[in-house]
């Protein structure tokens, strides 16, 4: 066996890389990568239309529809107690987003390509992923306003509206990261769909987002309480609303932090072995 | 003139996906400023191949080392001295093409003004200066593959792995690409090349690899390959089927082997060893014997043909492949 060489030769003159710490280039490749999914937002204009207009939708819906024959209590006006549920469900929505358009860069080659570089192990999931929060912050602006024009009237101050925005990022965020997990398991679109549509279409409907968790009968009751769409539901409608929130925006939280725990890891191994053969 | 180095090495290189042995103990080197085609059929190990070298995939056993650096062990580091451009053209479909080579030279930690110097650099050399403001889901299947060996190039790379790179491209843009590739090594770059295409590699590659069932079954230049499964063929047409078995008997005496008849296109392929003055007593023979010839030639063994005398099996299958195939029993 004839000996390898340690050195490299440089009889080609590269362009030079710029020497920067590890956390420079982490960053730095995460803006890379947010720029490029944000580029595809500007070229794909219908992509932001349709964030928004299943929101919309459902705000026209619930509101002129389902609100005669609800009565959630306490003296609250069903479309004060819906949006809470229209934003939370519609950022619930986003995991099958991020899952799809991941698949696809995957079944294109790109993943292959970006793995290829010298960029930051995380740079790609994570860009991509605070970008589709960026565009979720803006589905929930647009709901804001349109829920406005029907009868919508928060009660928060500065502090519950702030609070009411983190609480929701933070979900997108962790959705966004289950979606991101869940494209490189079964790696088709198809398959993503599916998955997360059958277990978002329960968790958003068994949950308070829409009707009151105690209109339901007892046993459901046990899952609704539980579960995280609810629990994020009732923190962002008692923020908003300058209701007392209780324990459900710790757990709230604690839910978010758990499903970040598990997909971030899985979600960046994951990504590093992912090929698109 | 610089000492040759091994740019690409690897050895015993094992790959298993689930029970199928992708790779079973591959052997390769690449010197440096040469092309070394890897030819094989689709599922004979050559994109695990070019995983496993560009980092992206680790591999169950044997090593391998580029441009001086372990895969596995010193794959960041690696990752700053290649470019990859793969069979799909992983390109971004909705970035215009200068977006494209900006976004993966920034990735490749270019200063911003580097990063944009580099991308008008490679749109001009790659003709795609104007195209190089469109969205790439606007481009042909050519401009591309063109764009996708340009943002392999960013960095000028010591080490360059093309993946299958005229796979689906039309006769005129693989020729293009082509005089591309060879441009390329002219500038001392290295370079590892997959094919299904037996021209290909031919056309470009200075030593070619076959590659069958995860492992390397033969090794050499094009010609070395090629004189490896015997010497010359005569091929021979003739004018009318009834001068065929005529000429079947004037051209036996030459013929070093089993010759093959075709009574349809009424043609005879002989195997010859040739020599001075061979073809004029052929065609002596073939005058005496009062046979009129449409067609006469003789050539050297094609890659097919290599290939079909290695493996025992065709390149490609299809009914031509599998009628080589029976006739080569």
């Amino acid at each position: 066996m004839s000996a390898i060489p340690t050195t490299t030769p440089h009889s080609i003159s590269q362009p030079e890389p710029l020497r920067k710490s590890r956390l420079y280039w982490t960053i730095a490749d995460t803006l890379v990568i947010v720029k490029r999914q944000l580029i595809h937002t500007r070229r794909i204009p219908m992509e932001l239309v349709g964030f928004a207009i299943m929101p919309i939708m459902f705000v026209v819906l619930f509101r002129y529809v389902f609100a005669g024959a609800i009565n959630v209590g306490n003296g609250m006006s069903y479309v004060n107690f819906l949006m809470a549920g229209i934003f939370v469900q519609s950022l619930a929505f986003s995991a099958p987003h991020t899952g799809i358009t991941l698949t696809q860069d995957l079944q294109k080659g790109l993943i292959d390509r970006f793995r290829s570089l010298p960029m930051a192990h995380s740079a790609y999931l994570t860009g991509r992923i605070i970008a589709d929060v960026i565009k979720n912050g803006f589905a929930v602006a647009v709901m804001v306003i349109v829920g406005l024009a029907v009868g919508f009237r928060p009660e928060a101050g500065l502090l519950g509206w702030l609070g009411a925005i983190g609480v929701m990022l933070f979900f997108a965020f962790a959705m966004c990261w289950l979606g991101a997990m869940i494209a490189l398991l079964v790696r088709s679109p198809e398959s993503v769909d599916q998955m997360l549509f059958t277990a978002l279409f329960p968790l958003t409907f068994a949950s308070s987002a829409f009707v009151p968790a105690s209109s339901m009968p007892g046993w459901l009751q046990v899952f609704v309480n539980h579960q995280p769409v609810t629990l994020v539901v009732n923190t962002v409608r008692g923020l908003l609303l300058d209701m007392p929130v209780g324990n459900d925006g710790w757990m709230a939280l604690a839910w978010c932090v758990a499903i970040l725990v598990i997909c971030v890891p899985v979600a960046v191994s994951l990504y590093q072995r992912a090929t698109s053969r | 003139m610089a000492i040759s180095q091994t740019m690409v090495r690897a050895e015993g290189l094992v790959k298993r996906f689930g029970k199928v042995e992708a790779l079973s103990g591959l052997n390769i080197a690449v010197e440096q400023g040469t092309i070394l085609g890897i030819l094989g059929p689709n599922g004979a190990g050559k994109s695990t191949l070019v995983n496993i070298l560009t980092t992206l995939m680790r591999p169950d056993g044997g090593r391998a080392e580029v441009a001086g650096l372990d895969v596995v062990r010193e794959a960041d580091k690696l990752r700053a001295r290649i470019g990859l451009s793969g069979q799909y053209a992983a390109v971004d479909e909705y970035l215009t093409g200068r977006e494209n080579l900006e976004m993966f030279g920034r990735l490749y930690h270019l200063s911003g003004r580097v990063a944009r110097q580099q991308a008008d650099a490679l749109l001009e050399r790659f003709d795609l200066v104007d195209a190089g403001k469109r969205p790439v889901r606007t481009y042909s299947g050519g401009m591309r593959r063109r764009l996708d060996l340009a943002a392999s190039l960013i960095i000028e790379p010591p080490v360059l792995f093309l993946d299958e790179p005229t796979t689906g491209l039309d006769p005129r843009s693989r020729m293009a690409m082509w005089a591309m590739i060879r441009e390329l090594v002219t500038g001392g770059t290295t370079l590892l090349l997959t094919t299904q295409y037996l021209d290909e590699a031919d056309h470009l590659a200075d030593r070619i690899a076959v590659v069958d069932h995860g492992r390397v079954i033969a090794e050499g230049t094009t010609g070395e390959l090629k004189s490896q499964i015997g010497g010359d063929r005569l091929e021979l047409t003739v004018a009318g089927t009834g001068d065929l078995d005529a000429a079947i008997h004037a051209v036996s005496s030459h013929s070093r082997g089993d010759m093959q008849i075709d009574p349809e296109r009424r043609s005879i392929s002989a195997p010859v060893i040739n020599g001075p003055g061979l073809l004029t007593a052929i065609v002596r023979d073939l005058d005496v014997a009062g046979v009129p010839v449409d067609d006469l030639a003789l050539r050297r063994p094609t890659l097919d043909e290599v290939f079909l005398a290695l493996t025992g099996h065709a390149a490609e299958t299809g009914a031509a492949a599998r009628e080589a195939e029976k006739e080569a029993v």
